[in-house]
């Protein structure tokens, strides 16, 4: 059973608590964009054996987003941060460096 | 004008830990910034206690508040002074961004009460009861079995759980079951 530590309101959510959103870190193309990058943007997704980073959603708690980075193979937690950013902050990097050196996600190392 | 009357009708399920509908209960839903001024003041008026931590919260005497969320508070009144409550808060904010509702008939409110409350209320959220985790002021937004619902303890012995008014059946009776099944004897207190 995955537990994530819900950094809105502090609490440690069960996974039957939260709702999961896929990936994390999408960068949304548009209107205007190339048809490669619209794609892209719709419909391709990593699937890493090793570190993820995911969004879930606190949806019988506070109701907020959230991003989390784990290891699908192994289940374990790295951390999780607030969704209102472009890249994970630095000591998540660092707290999967520790235990997966070399990590490479997306853009990502 | 028709009598309102709650969820259950005050139902009481006696036992060792008694299942007991609270009746009517005025519950306002207050969104904005927790840390304004203008909301901080107007929910102190209101409800007599201080806005509480995150996780946390304050009742007594039937008014107190909830934190719901980074930007939501559960207001609690006596049920027939929730349209003045409402009044006060949305003169209150004149000028500022914020959302009130009165959500009283929305909601139903029910006791939990006697010696294993901590085991009847365990085996039905995926959260942590130990006494060491979860203890009286904490404040809680999870599932009971399929419902959303939140709770909070008045004292060690004592739980206070909201859920909606649709699911009260299926609440009073998951909670009803899960007391007649009696104690697992998980949590030994000290």
């Amino acid at each position: 059973m995955l537990i994530l530590h819900c950094p809105c309101c502090g609490v440690d959510a069960d996974e039957t608590d939260l709702h999961a959103g896929g990936e994390a870190h999408l960068k949304r193309h548009g209107p205007g964009s190339s048809d490669e990058a619209f794609e892209e943007y719709l419909f391709m997704r990593e699937n890493p054996k090793g570190v993820h980073f995911e969004r879930w959603r606190h949806a019988y708690g506070c109701g907020k987003w959230f991003l989390a980075a784990r290891c699908t193979n192994t289940l374990e937690v790295f951390g999780t941060y607030s969704a209102q950013t472009l890249e994970p902050p630095q000591d998540i990097k660092d707290a999967i460096s520790a235990k997966r050196p070399g990590w490479v996600w997306r853009e990502f190392t | 004008m028709s009598n309102a009357i709650s969820a259950v009708q005050a139902r009481v399920a006696p036992g060792e830990v008694t299942i007991r509908e609270d009746g009517l209960r005025g519950m306002i839903i207050l969104r904005g910034d927790l840390a304004s001024k203008k909301l901080r003041n107007i929910c102190k008026s209101v409800t007599g206690v201080a806005v509480p931590a995150q996780g946390q919260v304050d009742v007594t005497g039937g008014k107190g508040l909830c934190w719901m969320s980074p930007d939501e508070l559960l207001v609690l009144v006596p049920y027939a002074e929730a349209a003045q409550a409402l009044d006060a808060i949305d003169k209150a904010f004149s000028g500022e961004h914020y959302l009130a509702e009165n959500v009283s008939d929305a909601r139903a409110l029910i006791h939990v009460e006697g010696a294993f409350a901590r085991e009847v209320m365990a085996k039905l959220a995926p959260v942590d009861l130990h006494p060491d985790s979860f203890k009286p002021g904490d404040f809680r937004r999870t599932r009971l079995a399929q419902a959303a619902a939140a709770f909070w303890m008045r004292d060690e012995d004592t739980f206070e759980v909201i859920c909606f008014r649709s699911v009260a059946e299926y609440v009073f009776g998951l909670l009803a079951q899960s007391a007649k099944e009696g104690p697992v004897g998980y949590f030994t207190k000290a």
